[in-house]
């Protein structure tokens, strides 16, 4: 899922300056996951610019925000709430926030900032595990990603700032290569550390990303 | 064309060199006095690049500079702030620029220095760097367009002897040098015996090792580097002797010295951080013996 958190209300307050009328928008998947921009969240962000002196003309919470035709359609059936707010304040990922904003010509404010797609360990505590490299190369680290997970991105083993299996950026973090070779000794193919990994191939993940699937 | 250094290494010779950090400015006078001053003591002097990720004059520039005044550098590179074509063309002025010793590294984390906010490159890793190295040498860069001038560099890298685990450190040093390094150049090392295990283990491989030596210079310095510096850890007994002496500098020249003199036997030359007091160089090679006891006295 896409992680993202809450703008400080200073900064949504302030890119709000002079627009007195409000329509909130939210996403019922990642964010309200992230505790981002739920019903919850949307609707203490209603209190918030209330108590602001804003007036919020109505809100809705998209059922997926990124999804282009369903954000568009869910816009349509709140129409009016939407044509009388003089800006639209979306708690969705960046992805959700395009896609409403290029249904409507309206001023329409972020109000998260998307960070990364995570793994959740539990709930509100995200990691993240993949980089979206586009050319993934788990099958030959033991399913553990340095692309990602070693804050350089190595692709050979460990650098020179590992200490006793830590990483140089972070002593409470394990090294990925510490845990990569950990992980093929426990599988007996700790022979695949020999291989030496050429340069990556960054094209595959030029952006922006687009997939036509079967086209 | 063969370096000065590649040469003495190949005849057998023990090597030292020694590093001195460019200055943070474009003003190179003291780098330069500094580097003079050390020349005629050490057979190869390391410019370091943009060093614990602090942002300083280009490494290659200063090395440049070097090689204006007949004085050999070693052109360390990172992969931290260039992409491939960043790295190949600096490695190509270098060769234009009469640089003959290139030592191949990853570079800290950008988190560590004074530009925390970057964005850090490293779009290549060492053992990358080092093919690309093999590439241009070899007339090819790596897009496999040729390049005219191919350079001829004596190659090094970087190993962490005391790194642990050190079997998962090694593969690693395999691949360094499958990809066309020359010559290690060590982190500090403060256990001679690790040293010796080291130098076993690379044997094998046919590779010099250039063993680090830190000029210590009080406890707190010591502290600041093993918090601070990637890779880098003192033991408690040696700051704890910084801690009880007298004169923590001269403390620091006497740790230097012993720990030069045994590593002598285990390698194939010194290479000296003497973090900003290079002057006390000819001091610490006192304990060396040899050659360089009557140096500086
Ligand atoms: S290699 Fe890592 S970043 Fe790339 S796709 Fe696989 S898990 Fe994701
Ligand atoms: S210590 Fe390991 S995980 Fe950390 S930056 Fe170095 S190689 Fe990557």
């Amino acid at each position: 899922m896409i992680v993202s958190k809450q703008k400080p209300i200073d900064e949504i307050l302030a890119a709000l300056a002079g627009d007195g009328k409000i329509f909130l928008i939210g996403c019922a998947k990642c964010a309200t996951v992230c505790k981002a921009g739920g019903e919850e969240e949307v609707w203490q962000m209603q209190e918030v610019l209330t108590s602001a002196g804003k007036e919020v003309t109505g809100s809705v919470v998209i059922d997926e925000a990124c999804h282009m035709l369903r954000s568009g359609r869910d816009l349509r059936a709140k129409k009016e709430m939407v044509e009388e707010a003089d800006a639209l304040l979306v708690l969705a990922c960046g992805a959700g926030i395009q896609s409403i904003s290029a249904g409507t010509p309206k001023k329409t404010v972020a109000g998260l900032d998307t960070l990364f797609l995570g793994n959740i360990r539990r709930f509100g505590q995200f990691e993240q595990k993949c980089s979206l490299c586009g050319e993934c190369i788990l099958t030959e680290t033991g399913c553990i990603c340095p692309v990602t997970v070693c804050p350089k991105g190595l692709l050979n083993g460990p650098c020179g700032g590992m200490d006793s299996g830590h990483c140089e950026t972070d002593p409470e973090k394990e090294c990925v290569w510490f845990q990569i070779y950990e992980r093929l000794q426990a599988q007996g193919t700790v022979e695949k550390l020999k291989k030496t990994v050429p340069q990556k191939d960054f094209s595959k993940m030029l952006k922006p990303g687009k997939l036509g699937i079967g086209k | 064309m063969t370096s000065t250094l590649q040469s003495k290494l190949a005849s057998g010779r023990f090597v030292l060199t020694a590093e001195v950090c460019p200055p943070k400015g474009s003003d190179c006078a003291d780098f330069l006095e500094k580097s003079r001053k050390l020349s005629g003591l050490v057979d190869a002097i390391n410019v370091t690049d943009n060093q614990g990720a602090t942002m300083r004059i280009s490494p290659l520039a200063a090395a440049a500079l070097l090689v204006r005044e007949g004085i050999e550098p070693i052109f360390q590179i990172t992969c931290r702030d260039r992409n491939r074509l960043a790295l190949q063309s600096d490695l190509l002025g270098a060769a234009a620029l009469g640089i003959e010793n290139v030592l191949a590294l990853t570079g800290d984390h950008i988190s560590f220095g004074d530009h925390c906010a970057g964005k850090p490159v490293f779009d290549l890793d060492s053992v990358q760097l080092l093919q690309a190295i093999k590439g241009l040498g070899a007339g090819q860069d790596l897009a496999g367009k040729s390049v005219t001038g191919a350079p001829a560099f004596f190659v090094g890298a970087a190993a962490a002897p005391e790194a642990e685990p050190f079997p998962l450190t090694f593969y690693k040093l395999e691949k360094k040098v499958a990809a066309g390094a020359q010559f290690f150049q060590t982190q500090a090392i403060f256990d001679p015996e690790r040293l010796r295990l080291f130098s076993e283990a690379v044997r094998p491989l046919k590779v010099k090792v250039i063993a680090g030596i830190l000029l210590l210079k009080s406890a707190g310095m010591a502290r600041f580097v093993t918090n601070n510096i990637p890779g880098l850890k003192v033991p408690a007994p040696l700051i704890e002797e910084l801690e009880a002496a007298a004169d923590p500098l001269a403390a620091g020249v006497a740790i230097a010295g012993r720990l030069a003199a045994a590593c002598k036997p285990y390698c194939d030359g010194l290479h000296f951080m003497a973090m900003g007091r290079e002057d006390l160089i000819p001091e610490i090679l006192k304990a060396v013996g040899g050659r360089w006891s009557a140096v500086g006295s």
